[in-house]
């Protein structure tokens, strides 16, 4: 459904990208794992044109771009294809949660007001915010920001949703939540790629885990394989260090 | 006090009182509602970066800020006479004194609109919004909260700075009240009222100001 070949992306003298293939297949849940600096939120931004790498391909449904040379048009499209979750959620501040879920479907889709309102408290329903739809992100916690992200990104029926680091920004007792929406909706076969640092959760909700480092793929596979016999010497390194936090 | 201070005083302050409601309230909202809208302009072309326009914005500001506004007033009237351009006192003030909260409020815009985070606009374009779309729906909403406190203070010096207007003839109240105290000889008294009558005036905005402050708070 969506491929991305040889991405390329530095700022200034770093290289944060270094020829980056990805392919992306319905229903898949892929989590990118890697240590900080590696490149994983670049990658995701670059998907979505929030960041412009400087080359690479993209195949979107059998159509082809040039990922450094391309249209606004071509990117409008594009972005209206895909959804995105923020770090800190990036929810409209001027807005209630249900005109955070609503706006992108009455402005940029020009659905009428009724039925975008509709849609809007199905999916605030579906992560558990349809009680707060007439709140302020002010007036929410992080978990519940975050949750009105994902209803937001579900709302306009994407073919695709990348997560940029959904729960880092979350205090620890509030990173359930979010991920267990998530979960929800790897459940229904949302297409979804994620960069995360959660491992158990990439354990157990995704179909293919990627390992970035140094801006280049090291090791990608089925989770179990990656969780219990990783190939690359960098990956071993890397889920280590995890282990040996959990275990204090 | 004796009574024909008491008298003159007394009249006076109707007088003066009544040109601020004739003259000075127009002049300021006037100037101040065009000022606004030539901020709005130039504080977007600049955050839009649109090329031209951003230079010629920035020319503008530089200008208008780095000279004296009663300059600024006797090169429009005094001065464009002599270039073949005639205006009245009253159109010249208007236009020097939205050119020149233009500017400044622009800079308070401006301001205001880059403290917006930057995610607001990569939010807006990733549910599918556009430029425009998301700046008029998301970010000068944001913006211009941000932004009414200095815009208030900038209404309130524009109030003051009326009186200038006194220097290409119109006569608003600073004028009204010096042909009284030159007419009376009751110099300090004349001048002390005008004073009083502009601090009457400057006091009902700044109590708007907070009202309309707590409104915003609450939204």
């Amino acid at each position: 459904m969506l491929e991305i070949k040889n991405v390329q992306k530095s700022f200034d003298d770093l290289k944060v990208l270094d020829g980056i293939d990805l392919t992306v297949e319905k229903k898949d849940v892929i989590c990118i794992l890697g240590p900080s600096g590696s490149g994983k939120t670049t990658l995701l931004r670059c998907m979505n044109y929030l960041t412009k790498a400087d080359a690479g391909e993209m195949i979107f449904d059998g159509e082809s771009f040039d990922m450094n040379h391309i249209s606004k048009n071509d990117i409008a499209r594009i972005r209206r294809k895909t959804a995105f979750v923020f770090q800190n959620y990036n929810l409209f501040r001027n807005k209630t949660a249900l005109e955070n879920v609503t706006e992108g479907l009455i402005i940029a889709r020009k659905m009428p007001k009724k039925e975008a309102e509709e849609i809007g408290m199905k999916a605030l329903t579906k992560v558990g915010m349809a009680d707060r739809f007439n709140y302020y992100p002010h007036q929410l916690s992080g978990g519940q920001q975050q949750r009105v992200g994902i209803a937001r990104a579900i709302a306009t029926d994407p073919e695709v949703i990348l997560f940029d680091e959904p729960t880092s920004a979350l205090d620890p007792e509030l990173i359930g939540e979010v991920l267990s929406v998530i979960k929800e909706l790897a459940k229904d076969g949302m297409t979804m790629v994620i960069v995360t640092h959660e491992m158990n959760f990439a354990r157990n909700v995704s179909t293919k885990v990627i390992f970035m480092d140094r801006g280049k793929i090291v090791e990608e596979g089925n989770p179990d394989d990656f969780f219990t016999s990783p190939k690359n010497e960098r990956t071993q390194q890397f889920l280590n260090s995890f282990k040996n936090r959990m275990e204090g | 006090m004796n009574e024909r201070l008491m008298d003159i005083l007394i009249s006076s302050f109707g007088e003066i009182f009544m040109q601020g409601i004739k003259i000075t309230i127009p002049l300021t909202i006037i100037s101040f509602t065009l000022g606004l809208i030539l901020a709005l302009f130039t504080a977007i072309v600049q955050v839009a970066n649109i090329r031209i326009l951003k230079s010629l914005a920035r020319f503008y500001v530089w200008i208008i800020r780095g000279t004296p506004l009663i300059v600024q007033l006797f090169v429009i009237f005094y001065g464009l006479p002599s270039l073949g351009i005639i205006l009245d006192a009253f159109p010249a003030a208007i236009l020097v004194f939205s050119i020149n909260t233009g500017a400044y409020a622009s800079e308070t815009i401006r301001a205001a609109i880059e403290s917006v985070p930057k995610g607001q606009l990569e939010a807006g374009y990733c549910v599918g919004m556009s430029y425009v779309q998301t700046m008029r729906r998301i970010i000068l909403p944001q913006a211009l909260k941000t932004a009414f406190p200095p815009l208030s203070n900038s209404l309130i010096g524009l109030v003051k700075d009326t009186s200038l207007a006194a220097s290409i003839t119109i006569t608003e109240m600073f004028q009204v009240s010096q042909r009284i105290a030159a007419r009376t000889y009751e110099t300090f008294a004349l001048y002390c009222e005008v004073a009083l009558i502009y601090l009457i005036f400057c006091t009902v905005l700044t109590k708007l100001q907070t009202i309309c402050e707590k409104k915003l708070q609450i939204e």
